[in-house]
């Protein structure tokens, strides 16, 4: 019936932002289980060009036996481009600052803002990266809204072989689909 | 993916879902073994602010004369639409209250974002960033005195920026970045703390402090105006000032308090016009970080040396958005053995919440939201709190087949 085709496809869209957390989740505590967290890699703020966000591609040498330097060169200048795209100064970021403006800001109450839907995309994207990339490997990386954007949180799990309690690292912490 | 997702639920470890939560509990639920209410994040926030309406909104902690800047908005409005009002509608024209009401919402509702607005609060750094930042610095290991202060040397646009480290967050500022100490923040941008305002001015809440502050000196010179109108039409005839004073006292103290605001409310507009069009903020200028005062050669890196586009950078810039995630939810502890964790995660602010919990045990949080539902297919309990988009809210009872009575 129509309805019934309708609510399984509405089902379906919303499970990719509702669910998937759970299935991240579960898939933390696999490693957890399985892993011990071992070490933190904090990829900095790259300054050069102003405030604007923007992370340093600087290859760090304690991922040099996880992964392909390429790989970590891509995911973080694609989210250097994302965060670009949000804090671009264009056409119709004026167009929205004179709106706002002349409602007296009261659109931002009502509106989701440009810079939230890129952040949506970006959590988006470190999910995807998380499961295809960088979980086989056992890193996660944390989406950086979650330290205040300061850093890039990289972290390394060891394989630990035997399936103990979990280390109780409550340090760490999935990513987000928002 | 879609069989990844139910593979991984287990419809048997699903406990029976309570239907309705009990409607009252007594000291009971603080025994059980079950955790309290999960909290959030604004509660064990380290700065010194107030949160108000479950952290939508933050102030600092000391008000500072905010409540004298709200009295003194509203008495000299108040006496302007009482007073002077009719007797200028019947003498002029009846736009007069109709500017004066617009000024008037515009200043109230851009007071009010400015002093509740996050301005730009940088969270603490978490200890293993502090941990890894002291690592890359301090050689000797001998953490038992503080060390001397530490800065980091960047070139930002071809120019020298000194950050410095902030003992309090333990992190390097970023450029532009200073340390609030009546709010014991780190604030983005920090362009000054507003007593009159009760809250730090900084990246988030510039643009609403700047139009407060040009539309408040349009509305004083406005009322200023009419009052001064008012008071020559009344004074026509050769009857006189103290004739015209005495039939309309409300004015008397309107042309007072208008008198003394206007001069320097204009003034800090056109302060502020100034710093907006060089992109500074009063922090740097009152420093004069950019000014050359040593002999060197130093230019503001971030001035675009164009005064519209700085402009736009300033005000026109999409708004940032809040990185203490004040309605987030605190991460519980994990206990060790059954994996019976809650693991929260946090979303944007003020967008709905959701809390994804192992199927062993219906969250602690079921028993205090009157409107949570848990689903048994999919183990998934929803906190459905109000929230401004109830949009989604009806969403999730259409779609979820368990939760659809």
């Amino acid at each position: 019936m129509h309805i019934e085709g309708y609510i399984a496809l509405f089902w379906d869209s919303l499970k990719r932002y509702y669910i998937n957390p759970y299935c991240i989740t579960l898939s933390l505590s696999e490693l957890r289980h399985s892993a011990s967290l071992a070490n933190k890699v904090f990829i900095q703020r790259d300054y050069s060009e102003g405030t604007t966000c923007k992370f340093q591609t600087k290859f760090p040498s304690e991922l040099e036996s996880r992964i392909e330097r390429t790989l970590f060169e891509d995911t973080v200048k694609t989210l250097n481009n994302y965060y670009a795209e949000a804090e671009k100064i264009g056409g119709q970021s004026y167009l929205e600052g004179c709106l706002a403006c002349a409602t007296a800001y009261l659109i931002f109450l009502c509106m989701e803002t440009r810079y939230e839907k890129v952040l949506k995309k970006i959590a988006k994207y470190i999910q995807e990266q998380n499961e295809k990339i960088y979980a086989p490997r056992g890193l996660l990386i944390t989406d950086p809204i979650e330290r205040g954007m300061r850093v890039i949180e990289i972290s390394i799990y060891e394989d630990r072989g035997s399936s103990g309690s979990s280390s109780g690292s409550s340090s760490v912490s999935g990513s987000t689909a928002r | 993916m879609k069989n990844c997702e139910y593979q991984q639920i287990d419809p048997q470890a699903l406990p029976t879902p309570t239907p309705t939560p009990p409607p009252h509990h007594g000291k009971d639920t603080e025994k059980k073994k079950e955790p309290r209410r999960p909290r959030r994040k604004w509660e064990v926030f380290p700065g010194k602010n107030r949160f108000y309406c479950d952290g939508r909104i933050i102030v600092a902690r000391q008000s500072g004369v905010l409540p004298l800047t709200l009295g003194l908005i509203l008495v000299t409005s108040g006496l302007f639409f009482i007073f002077d009002c009719p007797f200028l509608v019947k003498h002029l024209t009846s736009c007069i209250p109709v500017i004066g009401g617009v000024l008037f919402v515009f200043v109230l509702i851009t007071l009010l974002q400015t002093s509740f607005t996050d301005p730009g609060i940088l969270p603490r750094a978490t200890p293993d960033e502090a941990a890894d930042i002291e690592k890359q610095i301090d050689n000797t290991g001998n953490t038992s005195y503080r060390p001397p202060p530490r800065t980091k040397e960047v070139l930002i646009n071809q120019q020298v920026v000194k950050l410095k480290y902030c003992f309090t967050c333990k992190m390097f500022r970023p450029p532009r970045t200073s340390h609030c100490s009546l709010c014991d923040n780190c604030v983005e941008r920090f362009d000054h703390h507003c007593p009159w305002v009760g809250n730090c001015v900084g990246k988030r809440n510039y643009r609403f402090f700047y139009t407060f502050i040009v539309s408040l000196s349009f509305l004083t010179a406005f009322i200023f105006g009419c009052v001064t109108t008012h008071l020559a039409l009344r004074a026509q005839g050769g009857k006189g000032l103290v004739f015209a004073l005495q039939e309309s006292p409300g004015s008397a103290v309107e042309l007072v308090i208008c008198f003394f605001s206007v001069w320097s409310i204009l003034g800090l507009s056109g302060f502020h016009t100034y710093l907006v069009a060089s992109n500074l903020t009063t922090n740097e200028d009152i420093k004069g970080s950019w000014s050359g005062k040593s002999g060197e050669d130093v230019t503001n890196p971030y001035s675009q040396k164009n005064i519209f586009i700085n402009c736009c950078s300033v005000l026109c810039v999409p708004m940032p958005p809040s990185l203490i995630d004040r309605r987030g939810f605190l991460p519980t502890d994990e206990s060790a053995q059954t994996g019976s964790a809650d693991i929260e995660l946090p979303t944007l602010a003020a967008k709905s919440e959701i809390n994804v919990t192992k199927p062993e045990s219906v969250p602690p949080c079921v028993s205090d939201h009157p409107v949570l539902t848990h689903c048994s297919l999919c183990g998934v309990s929803l906190c459905l709190r109000p929230s401004t988009n109830t949009r989604r809210r009806s969403v999730w009872t259409l779609l979820c087949p368990a939760l659809a009575d």
